[in-house]
């Protein structure tokens, strides 16, 4: 299972025109346990910079994250 | 090499310009600026063009040729460089280059946007594929989310506070009041700054720049020829380019933009001054946390300390080292492709004495700092007066 934790992150409330359906969304720069960092997408429950998160699945090549 | 030297400005005002399309905004801006040394379009050995995304914004390409033949420029190297939103930057650093290796005396560089054609969304995602569209982008990312990610971490690290980001909307929109050509002459409280509808946490709208019209130029010539165009040369003392890693999750800290610091060393060392000596700038702050960071890379704060540097006053039109005193990308506007060589222009017009009510005292030493994409490439250049 892959785990994290959160570098980064922001919620969204403007966005890409197709993303627009989504808002507000929240992405995140995670550190990964098993090295180097991605952007993904938080599922759920809102997360903060050191908060641990877990990989819930990948759409499209995004990953999407929940709180661990 | 041979020292080059700025000898004409040009701009158009920027804002939503619903009757005019890309080619007139350029075209208008060259003709003022080759008016303003004189100069004959006849003259013209080479015509360097900004522009970062005109085939998205209006669907047209080959803007090089498609905008200096319209300004009477016949038969020489005419070239569009894009490097996001340094791309006039770049254009700019490219044609000094040029002009001090020998190759041309006289060159128009110039640089244009046309946005508002297009509703927000539409240039969102236009300007968001600045960012790598094979992974932050496709995650939801927009530019504004890329640059309150590094808000977010910037407070974290360093406590840089929500009222710190707003000092600096708050002075840019104070100076871009006084700007006769800004795009939104307005004066904002800390209030209105620190509660306006939120765009990315933390950044809210007055936060970010605007998605403006515009077009700006300037001649250059090589020092020793600046004389017979005018009688306020503008000496290019140090001007450098750098690069770095493309997506933020890419960087090993998003605090910092290593190629802000790069560029900016060696624009340092060829201009034979330090960040100390600088009086005054015009820094790229397409969003408050920009400004906050640029002027830590650049060496006029420690890291850390943009935001209270900023909230104590000591960047404002009357502090101890003014920036942006145009308005900045946040009140003047910010016409991506415009930008680099408008902050050029916005750097002689204070330097001539021109700047009207916004006029500083202290204006012999000047920098500009121009930033691409989240900080994948930087243009700094160091002006000073003759």
């Amino acid at each position: 299972m892959m785990t994290g934790t959160v570098y980064t992150e922001t919620v969204v409330h403007s966005a890409p025109e197709a993303f627009v359906s989504d808002v507000p969304y929240q992405t995140a720069i995670v550190t990964l346990d098993e090295g180097g960092r991605v952007t993904g997408r938080i599922l759920g429950e809102r997360v903060g910079i050191d908060d641990r998160v877990v990989l819930v699945e990948t759409r499209n090549g995004v990953p999407f994250f929940k709180k661990a | 090499m041979r020292p080059v030297a700025v000898v004409g400005v040009g701009k158009t005002p920027f804002g939503a310009f619903p009757d005019r399309d890309l080619r007139s905004l350029a075209v208008a801006a060259g003709e003022k600026c080759l008016a303003n040394a004189n100069v004959t379009p006849d003259r013209i050995e080479a015509f360097y063009l900004g522009n970062f995304a005109g085939p998205s914004f209006v669907g047209q390409n080959h803007l090089a040729p498609y905008i200096s033949t319209a300004l009477g420029i016949q038969g020489v190297p005419s070239t569009r460089f894009e490097d996001a939103c340094a791309s006039s930057g770049s254009a700019f650093f490219h044609a000094v280059s040029a002009v001090s290796a020998g190759l041309y005396d006289l060159v128009l560089v110039a640089g244009v946007e046309k946005m508002t054609s297009q509703p927000t969304p539409r240039v969102s995602e236009i300007l968001a594929s600045a960012g790598d569209t094979s992974g932050e982008i496709k995650a939801g990312s927009t530019f504004a989310s890329l640059f309150a990610m590094i808000a977010r971490r910037h407070m974290y690290q360093y406590g840089t506070t929500r009222e710190q980001l707003s000092a600096v909307a708050v002075k840019n929109h104070a100076n871009g009041a006084l700007n006769p050509d800004a795009h939104l002459r307005k004066v904002i409280t800390l209030e209105q700054a620190m509660n306006a509808k939120p765009i990315a946490e933390p950044l809210n709208l007055y936060d970010c720049s605007l998605i403006s019209d515009g077009a700006a130029a300037v001649l250059i010539a090589p020092a020793d020829r600046a004389s017979e165009f005018t009688t306020k040369p503008i000496r290019v003392r140090g001007i450098a380019q750098a690069s770095d890693s493309f997506a933020l999750d890419e960087k090993e800290d998003i605090t910092t933009f290593p190629a802000v610091r790069r560029a900016s060393e060696k624009a340092y060392k060829m201009a034979g001054v330090g960040p100390r000596d600088i009086q005054f700038a015009e820094l790229h702050d397409c969003f408050t946390i920009a400004e906050i960071i640029a002027m830590e890379d650049l060496g006029f704060v420690e890291r850390g300390q943009g935001g209270p540097y900023t909230q104590a006053g000591c960047t404002a039109l009357k502090g101890d080292r003014p920036i942006n005193t145009s308005g900045g990308l946040k009140s003047k506007g910010h016409p991506v492709g415009a930008t680099g060589v408008a902050q050029i222009c916005d750097l002689v017009t204070q330097m001539r004495g021109e700047a009207g009510e916004r006029q500083i005292p202290r204006h012999a030493l000047g920098l500009a700092q121009n930033l691409g994409g989240s900080g994948a490439t930087c243009v700094v250049t160091i002006l000073s007066e003759q």
